[in-house]
Protein backbone atom coordinates (compact mmCIF):
# COMPACT_ATOMS: atom_id res chain seq x y z
CA UNK A 1 0.00 0.00 0.00
CA UNK A 2 1.28 3.36 -0.75
CA UNK A 3 0.35 5.98 1.45
CA UNK A 4 1.77 9.82 1.69
CA UNK A 5 4.56 10.72 3.65
CA UNK A 6 2.82 12.66 7.05
CA UNK A 7 6.20 14.49 7.46
CA UNK A 8 8.72 15.96 4.25
CA UNK A 9 11.69 18.15 5.01
CA UNK A 10 11.24 21.08 3.81
CA UNK A 11 13.99 23.71 1.92
CA UNK A 12 14.91 25.60 5.29
CA UNK A 13 15.43 22.80 7.02
CA UNK A 14 11.30 22.49 8.58
CA UNK A 15 9.12 19.87 9.18
CA UNK A 16 5.71 20.09 6.76
CA UNK A 17 3.32 17.92 8.33
CA UNK A 18 0.59 16.09 6.58
CA UNK A 19 -1.67 14.89 9.46
CA UNK A 20 -5.09 13.38 8.31
CA UNK A 21 -7.97 13.67 11.07
CA UNK A 22 -7.22 9.71 11.76
CA UNK A 23 -3.79 10.46 12.74
CA UNK A 24 -4.25 13.51 14.70
CA UNK A 25 -7.10 11.03 16.57
CA UNK A 26 -4.59 8.18 16.75
CA UNK A 27 -2.13 11.00 18.67
CA UNK A 28 -5.12 12.63 20.92
CA UNK A 29 -5.79 9.23 22.36
CA UNK A 30 -2.32 8.17 23.11
CA UNK A 31 -0.56 11.56 24.00
CA UNK A 32 -3.10 11.76 27.62
CA UNK A 33 -2.40 8.03 28.39
CA UNK A 34 1.54 8.87 28.56
CA UNK A 35 0.52 11.95 30.48
CA UNK A 36 -1.29 9.79 33.15
CA UNK A 37 1.68 7.27 33.32
CA UNK A 38 4.34 10.15 33.34
CA UNK A 39 2.49 12.18 36.42
CA UNK A 40 2.70 8.98 38.45
CA UNK A 41 6.29 8.70 38.40
CA UNK A 42 7.60 9.55 41.87
CA UNK A 43 10.67 11.29 42.44
CA UNK A 44 12.46 8.97 44.63
CA UNK A 45 10.47 5.70 44.17
CA UNK A 46 10.85 2.71 41.61
CA UNK A 47 9.48 3.68 38.23
CA UNK A 48 6.54 1.55 37.30
CA UNK A 49 7.92 -1.41 34.65
CA UNK A 50 5.87 0.35 31.51
CA UNK A 51 8.17 3.51 31.36
CA UNK A 52 11.63 1.74 32.70
CA UNK A 53 12.87 2.60 28.59
CA UNK A 54 12.44 6.20 29.54
CA UNK A 55 14.43 6.27 33.51
CA UNK A 56 17.59 3.44 32.53
CA UNK A 57 19.77 2.98 34.71
CA UNK A 58 22.66 4.73 34.31
CA UNK A 59 25.26 2.59 37.06
CA UNK A 60 24.18 -0.84 36.97
CA UNK A 61 26.74 -2.14 39.23
CA UNK A 62 26.93 0.55 41.21
CA UNK A 63 23.94 1.44 43.82
CA UNK A 64 25.02 4.30 45.33
CA UNK A 65 26.27 5.94 42.28
CA UNK A 66 22.75 5.29 40.97
CA UNK A 67 20.87 6.88 43.57
CA UNK A 68 22.97 9.78 43.16
CA UNK A 69 22.50 9.79 39.50
CA UNK A 70 18.24 9.53 40.08
CA UNK A 71 18.69 12.43 42.56
CA UNK A 72 20.24 14.72 40.21
CA UNK A 73 18.47 13.67 36.90
CA UNK A 74 15.24 11.83 37.95
CA UNK A 75 13.12 15.53 38.04
CA UNK A 76 14.62 16.65 35.12
CA UNK A 77 14.30 13.79 32.91
CA UNK A 78 10.42 13.96 34.00
CA UNK A 79 9.81 17.57 33.63
CA UNK A 80 11.53 17.84 30.20
CA UNK A 81 9.20 14.69 29.15
CA UNK A 82 6.05 16.08 30.14
CA UNK A 83 7.26 20.04 28.82
CA UNK A 84 7.75 18.08 25.30
CA UNK A 85 4.79 16.59 25.64
CA UNK A 86 2.78 19.89 26.47
CA UNK A 87 4.60 21.28 23.23
CA UNK A 88 3.18 18.50 21.18
CA UNK A 89 -0.41 18.85 22.62
CA UNK A 90 -0.13 22.56 21.59
CA UNK A 91 1.43 22.09 17.85
CA UNK A 92 -0.62 19.08 16.94
CA UNK A 93 -2.85 21.31 14.53
CA UNK A 94 0.48 22.79 12.93
CA UNK A 95 1.25 22.17 9.10
CA UNK A 96 5.09 23.23 9.70
CA UNK A 97 7.22 22.27 12.68
CA UNK A 98 10.52 23.85 13.46
CA UNK A 99 13.54 21.37 13.93
CA UNK A 100 13.35 22.05 17.53
CA UNK A 101 9.52 21.25 18.00
CA UNK A 102 10.31 18.30 15.28
CA UNK A 103 12.66 17.34 17.69
CA UNK A 104 9.99 17.39 20.47
CA UNK A 105 7.18 14.99 18.54
CA UNK A 106 9.96 12.50 17.64
CA UNK A 107 11.02 12.50 21.33
CA UNK A 108 7.30 11.83 22.80
CA UNK A 109 6.33 9.42 19.54
CA UNK A 110 9.50 7.56 20.45
CA UNK A 111 8.52 7.37 24.49
CA UNK A 112 5.30 6.55 23.33
CA UNK A 113 6.69 3.22 21.23
CA UNK A 114 8.44 2.66 24.66
CA UNK A 115 6.21 2.79 26.62
CA UNK A 116 3.76 0.81 24.74
CA UNK A 117 6.70 -2.01 23.55
CA UNK A 118 7.94 -2.12 27.33
CA UNK A 119 3.40 -3.21 28.03
CA UNK A 120 4.02 -5.86 24.86
CA UNK A 121 7.29 -7.34 25.36
CA UNK A 122 8.55 -6.33 21.95
CA UNK A 123 11.17 -8.57 20.64
CA UNK A 124 14.37 -8.43 18.31
CA UNK A 125 12.57 -8.05 14.70
CA UNK A 126 8.98 -8.87 15.76
CA UNK A 127 7.05 -8.40 12.85
CA UNK A 128 3.29 -10.41 14.34
CA UNK A 129 0.01 -10.03 11.85
CA UNK A 130 -2.35 -8.32 14.50
CA UNK A 131 -5.33 -10.47 15.44
CA UNK A 132 -8.28 -8.31 16.14
CA UNK A 133 -9.53 -11.01 19.05
CA UNK A 134 -6.15 -9.97 20.65
CA UNK A 135 -6.64 -7.94 23.61
CA UNK A 136 -3.30 -6.16 22.66
CA UNK A 137 -4.72 -5.80 19.25
CA UNK A 138 -5.14 -1.64 19.79
CA UNK A 139 -1.86 -1.45 21.60
CA UNK A 140 -0.25 -3.50 18.64
CA UNK A 141 -1.86 -0.90 16.05
CA UNK A 142 -0.71 2.04 18.11
CA UNK A 143 2.82 0.17 18.47
CA UNK A 144 3.11 -0.26 14.87
CA UNK A 145 1.39 3.10 13.34
CA UNK A 146 4.04 4.95 16.16
CA UNK A 147 6.67 2.91 14.61
CA UNK A 148 5.95 4.56 10.56
CA UNK A 149 5.55 8.03 11.86
CA UNK A 150 8.74 8.08 14.20
CA UNK A 151 10.52 6.27 11.19
CA UNK A 152 8.87 8.92 8.95
CA UNK A 153 9.86 11.99 11.70
CA UNK A 154 13.64 10.80 11.86
CA UNK A 155 14.08 11.00 7.61
CA UNK A 156 12.15 14.19 7.28
CA UNK A 157 14.59 15.24 10.06
CA UNK A 158 17.94 13.85 8.34
CA UNK A 159 20.01 15.37 6.56
CA UNK B 1 43.22 -7.72 49.95
CA UNK B 2 45.17 -7.07 53.22
CA UNK B 3 48.28 -5.57 54.68
CA UNK B 4 49.48 -1.96 54.86
CA UNK B 5 51.02 -0.93 51.42
CA UNK B 6 49.55 1.96 51.10
CA UNK B 7 51.28 3.15 48.52
CA UNK B 8 49.63 0.35 46.24
CA UNK B 9 45.95 0.94 44.94
CA UNK B 10 43.73 -1.39 43.91
CA UNK B 11 41.27 -0.47 41.11
CA UNK B 12 38.83 -2.73 42.30
CA UNK B 13 38.24 -0.74 45.50
CA UNK B 14 39.73 2.93 44.48
CA UNK B 15 36.77 5.32 44.84
CA UNK B 16 36.37 6.75 41.64
CA UNK B 17 35.57 10.14 43.27
CA UNK B 18 39.37 10.34 44.66
CA UNK B 19 40.70 9.28 40.71
CA UNK B 20 38.89 12.26 39.51
CA UNK B 21 41.71 12.10 36.02
CA UNK B 22 40.55 8.29 35.10
CA UNK B 23 38.57 8.27 32.05
CA UNK B 24 34.83 7.39 31.97
CA UNK B 25 33.22 5.66 28.94
CA UNK B 26 29.43 6.03 28.30
CA UNK B 27 27.93 2.49 26.58
CA UNK B 28 25.09 2.60 24.53
CA UNK B 29 22.99 -0.85 24.94
CA UNK B 30 21.20 -2.84 22.35
CA UNK B 31 17.56 -3.14 23.05
CA UNK B 32 14.98 -4.73 20.73
CA UNK B 33 12.13 -1.33 20.83
CA UNK B 34 14.48 1.43 19.98
CA UNK B 35 14.60 2.09 15.89
CA UNK B 36 17.75 2.10 14.07
CA UNK B 37 17.07 5.18 12.50
CA UNK B 38 16.14 7.31 15.79
CA UNK B 39 19.34 5.96 17.34
CA UNK B 40 21.80 6.95 14.69
CA UNK B 41 20.08 10.22 14.57
CA UNK B 42 20.37 10.94 18.10
CA UNK B 43 23.82 9.88 17.48
CA UNK B 44 24.17 12.90 14.84
CA UNK B 45 22.37 15.17 17.30
CA UNK B 46 24.09 14.91 20.40
CA UNK B 47 27.62 14.02 19.39
CA UNK B 48 28.01 15.71 16.17
CA UNK B 49 28.99 12.51 14.54
CA UNK B 50 28.85 12.23 10.82
CA UNK B 51 26.28 10.33 8.92
CA UNK B 52 28.92 7.57 8.46
CA UNK B 53 30.24 7.33 11.89
CA UNK B 54 26.47 7.39 13.70
CA UNK B 55 25.13 4.75 11.55
CA UNK B 56 28.88 2.10 12.15
CA UNK B 57 28.20 2.88 16.07
CA UNK B 58 24.62 2.19 15.80
CA UNK B 59 25.60 -1.07 13.84
CA UNK B 60 27.77 -1.72 16.78
CA UNK B 61 25.34 -1.29 19.32
CA UNK B 62 22.92 -3.33 17.32
CA UNK B 63 25.37 -6.54 16.48
CA UNK B 64 27.61 -6.61 18.80
CA UNK B 65 25.07 -5.63 21.66
CA UNK B 66 26.77 -2.37 22.77
CA UNK B 67 29.27 0.78 22.33
CA UNK B 68 31.42 2.95 23.44
CA UNK B 69 29.78 6.16 22.39
CA UNK B 70 31.71 8.80 24.28
CA UNK B 71 34.55 9.03 26.88
CA UNK B 72 35.84 11.61 29.59
CA UNK B 73 35.44 12.81 32.51
CA UNK B 74 33.09 11.69 35.23
CA UNK B 75 30.84 15.14 34.95
CA UNK B 76 30.85 14.71 31.32
CA UNK B 77 30.09 11.23 31.04
CA UNK B 78 26.94 11.91 33.06
CA UNK B 79 25.97 14.68 31.42
CA UNK B 80 25.96 12.37 28.07
CA UNK B 81 24.40 9.78 29.64
CA UNK B 82 21.36 11.90 31.05
CA UNK B 83 20.67 13.28 27.18
CA UNK B 84 20.83 9.62 25.82
CA UNK B 85 18.05 9.04 28.39
CA UNK B 86 16.29 12.14 27.44
CA UNK B 87 16.44 10.60 24.32
CA UNK B 88 15.03 7.23 25.04
CA UNK B 89 18.29 5.22 24.11
CA UNK B 90 19.47 2.47 26.97
CA UNK B 91 23.18 4.23 28.14
CA UNK B 92 25.25 3.12 31.19
CA UNK B 93 28.64 4.98 31.87
CA UNK B 94 31.48 2.86 33.49
CA UNK B 95 35.48 3.03 34.38
CA UNK B 96 37.39 2.78 31.57
CA UNK B 97 39.85 -0.04 33.38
Amino acid sequence: MFRRRRFVRALDGSVRVRLSDDDRRVMEWLLPQLRSALVGVEPDGDVPDALRRLFPTAHPDDVDAEADYRGLMRDQLLAGRLDALDRVEATLGEEQLDPEDADLWMGVVNDLRLTIGTVLDVGEDDEVEIDPDDPDAAARFAYDYLTGVLAELVDARMD
Amino acid sequence: MSGSDAATIDPDVADPDVLPDQPWVVLVWNDPINLMSYVAFVFQKLFGYSKDQADRLMRQVHEEGRAVVSAGPRERAEHDVARLHEHGLWATMQHDT
